[in-house]
């Protein structure tokens, strides 16, 4: 079993918060897709939810309000799975809620050393 | 003289009671590696307690004579053996223990009190682990004999004398010692405690054995050891509430998931008004104590799981909430048994068809209750597939209520 990281991609223009009862709706929708990973016992971590702003430096020094009008997708949160190899990884990944609302998964293995 | 049914009665009790208490005292003042010790003596003394009350009759405070013949047999064995002088004393003097040993034997409550919290630590250290340890718990803090325990894990008397002897042995070598941990150790070592608790009561539960008898009395003495846990301002936490909440609400449905012949009576088919009321209600009062602090544990949400199958109602509503839990307890830790409950919340939630799927993903072969799953989600849609997964689920059931039931399952679906 490899470890892999899900990073969830939303689309800018949904990245706003919900209102309360569609948020409640959407709990539910990460609650039953996270479960059901849980369920077969691949869950590794529950990784972390971004929140809704943020703050970006660039090179130049430059410190904006969030990246967000550049980019067609922004990082929305990860959590880290387990699975035998991609195939399996990204089946995982099917259902991640992100996907109904025209986002993106992104399924990266966690670098690991190759052994001597 | 034969000893009175009344005294038998009375012996038996005080014995439930006060064994681990003495044991607790004993080791408090000569150190833990003596808990044999104080056990034989514990075990001397309530044979000379029937004896004597057989043939002088009970004294007007039997518990008092018992704390005095202990002590009296006590001194004069450590005495006899000189054991205090030569070994005990340079031990203590080397830890912590003199701190706070007393130099009498004091079986004044707060004492009392202090020594069994301190020796319920000092048995689910990490160091000694599974059945072991629940062996251990068993004989020391709640005064099970061997043959007891053996009935308990369905095993023979050798094999828990073993467990036992290893697991003193590795109280000896390891020098654990009759003492709280410090302040800041208290949550992660209370953990632990609460855990076997848990294991203990689960044994009795589900247990695999079926003497009625012993299961009540397993699942009597987690409770007993974490009601005995609130009493005390140290491990009083909302953790050790939610616990014992948890374990109010399962016992409550004791009478009615048996029948007169040790079968099993399924949830659904259980006659609610044997439900136990006032266990409810209890449970209920510690779940609500529960609520304070910032951390929701495994303990909680089992709780709320539990409560839920105390309510009478079993619509969609009710499923949904299980479901829920169960997603959140998934996603503190994984267990065979909470996948298979996940699935099916979620085909009482949501139906067949959404859990299916989701069934298929769980890798639970080796597990019977997973073939009795899929079973019952493909009752009505598959019933010959169904069929062959209750014949599956059948070769691997170990006990016979769990075969019976899987047996009425079939012939139900073959007549259908």
């Amino acid at each position: 079993m490899k470890e892999f990281v899900i990073l969830f991609r939303q689309p800018t223009g949904s990245y706003q918060k919900p209102l309360p009862e569609a948020m409640e709706a959407l709990e539910k929708k990460w609650a039953d897709w996270t479960g059901g990973i849980a369920a077969q016992g691949k869950l590794a971590s529950q990784g972390i939810r971004l929140a809704y702003d943020g703050r970006v430096l660039k090179s130049s020094g430059v410190v904006t309000d969030g990246p967000f009008a550049e980019l067609r997708e922004i990082l929305g949160g990860f959590m880290v799975v387990r699975a035998a190899d991609y195939d399996e990884a990204v089946t995982l990944a099917h259902g991640c809620p992100v996907l109904e609302t025209g986002g993106s998964v992104e399924i990266r293995p966690i670098y690991q050393e190759s052994p001597a | 003289m034969p000893t009175s049914p009344d005294t038998q009665f009375l012996l038996k009790q005080l014995f439930q009671q006060e064994f681990s208490k003495i044991v607790a005292v004993i080791s408090s003042r000569y150190g833990l590696a003596h808990v044999e010790i104080a056990e034989d003596l514990v075990s001397d003394t309530f044979l000379s307690a029937t004896e004597h009350w057989t043939t002088d009759g009970l004294p007007p405070n039997p518990t008092a004579w018992l704390y005095a013949v202990a002590k009296q047999k006590t001194l004069a064995h450590f005495r006899r053996e000189n054991i205090y002088a030569k070994k005990v004393a340079p031990a203590l003097t080397a830890s912590a223990e003199l701190a706070t040993s007393s130099p009498e034997i004091d079986f004044s409550p707060q004492y009392i009190r202090d020594s069994q919290l301190k020796l319920f630590f000092a048995i689910c250290t990490p160091l000694i682990a599974g059945e072991a340890q629940i062996a251990l718990a068993l004989r020391v803090l709640c005064g099970f004999g061997i043959d007891e325990i053996a009935m308990a894990f369905l095993t023979n008397k050798e094999t828990i004398n073993k467990r036992l002897v290893r697991a003193k042995a590795k109280l000896r070598t390891e020098g654990v010692r009759m003492e709280l941990p410090p302040e800041p150790e208290i949550a992660d070592r209370l953990n632990r405690v609460l855990h076997i608790i848990y294991l203990l009561f689960n044994e009795g539960y589900y247990s695999r054995t079926q003497d009625e008898v012993i299961r009540r009395e397993l699942c009597l003495e987690a409770m007993r050891l974490a009601l005995f846990l609130t009493e005390s301002e140290l491990t009083n936490r909302p953790e050790t509430q939610a616990l014992l909440a948890m374990m109010c609400f399962h016992a409550s449905r004791f009478d009615a998931r048996q029948t007169a012949d040790g079968g099993i009576v399924l949830y659904g088919q259980q006659d609610k008004r044997k439900w136990d009321a006032d266990l409810v209600a209890q449970g209920i009062q510690y779940l609500d104590r529960s609520a304070r602090g910032n951390r929701l544990s495994s303990y909680h949400l089992e709780a709320r799981i539990a409560q839920l199958h105390c309510l009478p109602g079993d619509g969609p509503d009710k499923w949904e909430k299980i479901l829920q839990l169960h997603n959140q307890l998934l996603m503190l830790q994984y267990s065979p048994a909470l996948a298979l409950n996940r699935t099916y919340a979620l085909y009482r939630a949501r139906g067949a068809a959404k859990a299916l799927p989701e069934a298929r993903k769980l890798q639970l072969e080796t597990n019977h209750f997973y073939w009795v799953l899929l079973a019952e989600l493909l009752q009505h849609t598959h019933p010959q597939e169904a069929i062959i997964y209750l014949k599956r689920a059948l070769e691997q059931a170990r006990t016979i209520p769990e075969q019976q039931l899987i047996h009425e399952r079939i012939d139900r679906l073959s007549k259908a």
